[in-house]
């Protein structure tokens, strides 16, 4: 009742008014323990006392904010991009000034502000098809198949949402590996799309078994239409690189019973463990002939974001778009045209993240040196991550062969879950909150990934710097061991 | 003005390019034909389609550039190259990005220093209606952030299907992202002969015809107009507040165009003028707001970044709402940077005042001498008559074209407004936007040209589009 003693009238928009598939989404990475230790840290900052000095947000691949340090190159250009006046001064490389006169000539008016084709810039399309096709063995690209977009995740949502449609029965389904990085999940709630969950083998070092693709579809075709199937390699938050046999595998598999392929490979130069290769699904489409290679639909996705540029903040990606029919490509293009067009610094970043400074060049040296550090680092976290999480009793880490996570199993007592399902929560949820306001720790629980029924994991960066790193490690291992007597 | 380019046949391609996948344009090979070995009586295309203030030529605001370079190369906040202010104000924007880099993610609504000297702005905009920063979210560009809120009201799945009013003419990406998310886009005409001021009669007859087929939820309102030009008076603003609070309709309200309004008219936001009603729609209203760093006289479009406030919107939507913008991981920052540094510019006393106030008075004079002499000259031309501009970035002139040319078109396969654009591309390197393009009925033909250029660059464009014209019209009697 108001004041006037008159009911309050009931909103347009409610719970029960807006739109049904929102409900559903759900998007661990940013979720409720996010929240509550984005809360805790201003509880610190506002002199509450807690049992640890900081908050350590292990939860978002975001390495910058992790102290690791962007490329100077990249940032000495964009700087000149963005106030060109700098092209006189003698302290910035003339290697970084050439690439930035030439950024600054295919923008409109010559500036960064202006809005570019919704496609995005022709000469930062046609350097990214370059890149591919050096990166691929010489495998041609078409630049007209290349799409720049706003990190690689506007270019998964878009992918999937062509894909979507029909009813009931007829309603498209997708596959994603179990575990999986939410914004697939997320995605498909929002699109009413059908989740089609394969999952990978934790016994294997998470491995894709064709088998339990095959097992996953034919059980998945008794309700809907299944038509993509999405992987993420380096995988995402598991961490394994695919070999090229499994790669072949998983071609003829989509082949065979006709799906569209969408390869994320955001993490393509974090690879880390010996013997272990990024394989592009490109490359290996075309090196499998004609019959393949002339017929399998194909998106592949790349970002600004990860890798050894960390650029998360400047929302950069693209995507490669392989044997798509032209009416439905026409529908694509149109569709980016929504968004009128990717940020243009990412834009820009992403031309220079395939057009690199080259030997000879002034800024060579600096940058092999600068890329060389920031991967060897994360290798050696990588397995420092996993050799200390592998001597606590209840916690078992597979190797973290690539991108920038590890995601351990962890065994979580009995009680400990009766409690957590008491209060509605998953019991990694319930371990994870625990460790948040225990030790100041944020890691995202396994349950926000996707995992095996009766199986607890969480998912924990490699990215804070070695020494805190180790600090990290030694408080998980240490909350653990309390964690576990505490509910024996 | 820089040396004039040659004519790149690939410039004019794309041109036509963009033209062909405009939704209601079709084009015939023909006419991309005639391009091959014609020598061109200009030298560079002078491209309006876009509301882009540096694509138009105009510089980007100096300020702004250099914090952004110091922000993307901190060593530059401790050389003596750039002004101390803007060396200052990058320290303090650093300070607010984790790891004090413009390479992390920020929080899923803004940079939360950023998030509240929004609230901030807005409130000071508004002569104190507060504004408070959980309402505020910072997207990827202000139709990013529409889209999020269309993609909580509309239901896809839903019979009868939801539906959006919005305005005719409307610029195509909102019927778009409409359409694009299983919504239908109800058009309410705007009289153009009252200087495309909306109507309520139409939105009554708009609502009627939706209401028992659709199921209309959301009014959406550009105000300024685009590409309209209209300024909304309070009164009208009064009245649209009274219709969605008592016909149940979500009121989004989209404002990009705040900084751009000339003459006697004044932008007064939606907000403001529903604050200003009083309860009951004060309290009760559901209102979102977008704005953008897109236009203003920063016109920084390329970086993407918008925000939308929310007025009145049920708290449990609200944790929604944070869901959908939080599948975007943030937005650009260096978006969100200018987007502070548009909302809180140098002030009177700060090194960078002079240039900056030199630069946006310069900006601000040649834009109303733009849309005074745009509209001298085309008013003084037969077939032509322009609406008055009174705000927003474009002119949107109406062509009364000859039976003869309208004939041409049609057998050309195209909309005769399309022809006429396209002619005065291929004849006068002149780019502008058929009126087609905005949803307007049959037999009614328009144009849309962007004034925010240079003063000389529009001398130049309707100088062209003089002599254009009038062989046009002599041509087609």
């Amino acid at each position: 009742m108001t004041e006037n003693g008159v009911s309050p009238r009931a909103k347009v928009l409610t719970i029960d008014t807006m739109n049904p598939t929102v409900k559903k989404v759900e998007y661990a990475v940013r979720g409720p323990i996010v929240q509550r230790a984005v809360e805790l840290e201003r509880e610190l900052s506002e002199g509450m006392k807690k049992p640890f000095a900081e908050v350590i947000k292990a939860n978002i691949g975001d390495a910058h904010a992790m102290g690791q340090q962007p490329i100077t190159f990249f940032r000495q250009v964009l700087a000149l991009c963005s106030y060109p006046e700098l092209l006189n001064d003698s302290t910035f490389p003339e290697d970084a000034k050439s690439r930035a006169r030439r950024i600054l000539q295919s923008c409109g008016g010559n500036s960064m502000g202006s809005y570019s084709a919704s496609q995005g810039i022709d000469s930062v399309r046609q350097d990214v098809a370059r890149y591919i096709e050096r990166r691929d063995g010489g495998v041609p690209c078409d630049p007209d198949n290349i799409y720049l977009t706003t990190g690689a995740s506007d270019g998964i949502v878009t992918m999937l949402k062509l894909l979507v449609c029909g009813e009931g029965e007829t309603r498209t389904g997708v596959m994603i590996s179990i575990p999986q990085y939410p914004l697939y999940s997320a995605a498909l709630a929002e699109l009413g799309a059908v989740q089609i969950n394969y999952y990978l083998n934790e016994e294997k070092c998470w491995s894709l078994d064709i088998s339990e693709l095959q097992r996953a579809l034919d059980e998945a075709r008794r309700h809907c239409n299944p038509r993509a199937l999405c992987i993420i390699n380096p995988g995402n938050p598991t961490g394994q690189v695919q070999s090229r046999e499994c790669i072949e595998d998983v071609i003829r598999f989509a082949a065979k019973e006709r799906l569209f392929l969408m390869a994320d490979e955001v993490y393509q130069d974090n690879v880390y463990a010996d013997g272990c290769h990024f394989h592009s699904f490109k490359k290996v489409l075309f090196e499998m002939g004609p019959e393949y290679s002339n017929t399998v639909e194909l998106a592949s996705f790349h970002s600004t974001s990860k890798c050894y540029m960390g650029e998360c903040g400047f929302r950069g990606g693209y995507m490669e778009i392989i044997n798509m029919d032209s009416e439905v490509k026409a529908q694509l293009t149109k569709l980016v045209s929504v968004r009128l067009c990717p940020p243009v610094p990412g834009q820009a970043l992403m031309d220079l993240v395939v057009n690199p400074p080259q030997p000879g060049e002034p800024s060579y040296d600096n940058f092999i040196k600068e890329r060389t550090a920031t991967l060897n680092v994360l290798a050696e976290k990588a397995k420092l991550t996993e050799q200390v999480l592998n001597t606590v009793q209840g916690i078992s880490c597979n190797p973290v062969q690539g991108a920038m996570y590890s995601f351990p199993c962890i065994t979580i007592p009995e009680k400990a879950i009766k409690e957590a399902t008491d209060n509605g929560q998953q019991p990694d949820m319930f371990y994870c909150m625990k460790m948040l306001e225990e030790t100041g720790i944020c890691l995202v629980p396994g349950s926000g990934f996707g995992q095996r029924d009766g199986t607890y994991h969480f998912r924990m960066t490699i990215l804070p710097p070695t020494d805190k790193l180790k600090i990290l490690l030694k408080k998980v291992k240490e909350f653990h061991q309390k964690f576990t007597e505490q509910y024996s | 003005m820089s040396e004039p380019r040659p004519v790149q046949l690939c410039v004019m391609l794309q041109c036509f390019k963009r033209l062909q996948q405009q939704p209601a344009c079709r084009r015939t090979l023909s006419a991309l034909g005639s391009l091959y070995g014609a020598r061109k009586p200009y030298n560079t295309v002078i491209d309006v389609t876009w509301g882009d203030i540096h694509r138009a030529g105009v510089k980007p605001l100096s300020f702004v550039r250099q914090v952004l370079a110091a922000c993307l190369d901190p060593t530059l906040v401790n050389s003596d190259k750039l002004p101390a202010d803007a060396r200052q104000r990058a320290q303090r924007l650093l300070g607010g990005c984790v790891g004090g880099s413009v390479g992390s993610y920020t929080a899923t609504a803004g940079i939360s220093e950023i998030v509240h000297r929004i609230s901030e702005f807005i409130t000071r905009r508004d002569g104190g209606v507060p504004s408070h920063p959980e309402n505020i979210y910072i997207s990827p560009g202000s139709q990013w952030a529409l889209t999020n809120i269309l993609k909580i009201l509309v239901n896809s799945k839903s019979s009868p299907q939801t539906a959006v009013l919005t305005p005719l003419p409307c610029h195509s990406t909102t019927s778009l992202s409409i359409t694009s998310l299983g919504a239908v886009a109800i058009p309410y005409n705007l009289s153009e002969e009252q200087g495309w001021a909306l109507q309520m009669e139409e939105l009554h007859r708009a609502l009627e015809f939706a209401k028992g087929v659709y199921n209309p939820v959301a009014l959406y309102v550009i105000n300024p107009g685009n590409p309209s030009g209209h300024v909304q008076s309070r009164k009208s603003m009064q009245d649209v507040i009274r219709f969605v609070s008592e016909k149940r309709l979500f009121l989004l309200a989209d404002e990009v165009y705040q900084d751009f309004v000339y003459g006697e008219h004044e932008f007064v936001s939606y907000k403001r003028v529903l604050a200003e009603m009083g309860p009951p729609f004060a309290d009760t209203v559901e209102l979102a707001s977008f704005h953008s760093v897109s236009k203003g006289f920063t016109g920084e479009g390329g970086l993407r970044c918008g925000y939308v406030e929310l007025v009145n919107v049920d708290p449990a939507v609200m944790k929604y709402i944070y869901k959908m913008f939080s599948m975007d991981t943030c937005a650009p920052v260096l978006g969100q940077l200018a987007l502070d540094l548009m909302l809180n510019p140098p002030q009177p006393g700060d090194p960078s005042y002079p240039l900056y106030n030199v630069e946006t008075r310069n900006i601000k004079t040649a834009v109303a001498n733009n849309v005074k002499r745009a509209s001298e000259v085309v008013n003084g031309l037969p077939g032509f008559c322009c609406q008055p501009v009174q705000g927003g970035a474009f002119a949107f002139p109406r062509l009364y074209l000859p039976p003869k040319a309208i004939q041409k078109a049609k057998e050309m396969g195209m909309q005769p407004d399309t022809f006429y654009c396209l002619r005065l591309l291929e004849e006068t390197g002149v780019f502008a936007s058929p009126g087609c393009e905005y949803g307007l009925k049959e037999g009614t033909y328009h144009v849309r040209f962007c004034i925010l250029t240079p003063e000389d660059t529009m001398e130049e464009l309707l100088g062209r589009l003089t002599s254009f014209h009038t062989q046009f019209m002599k041509d087609f009697s």
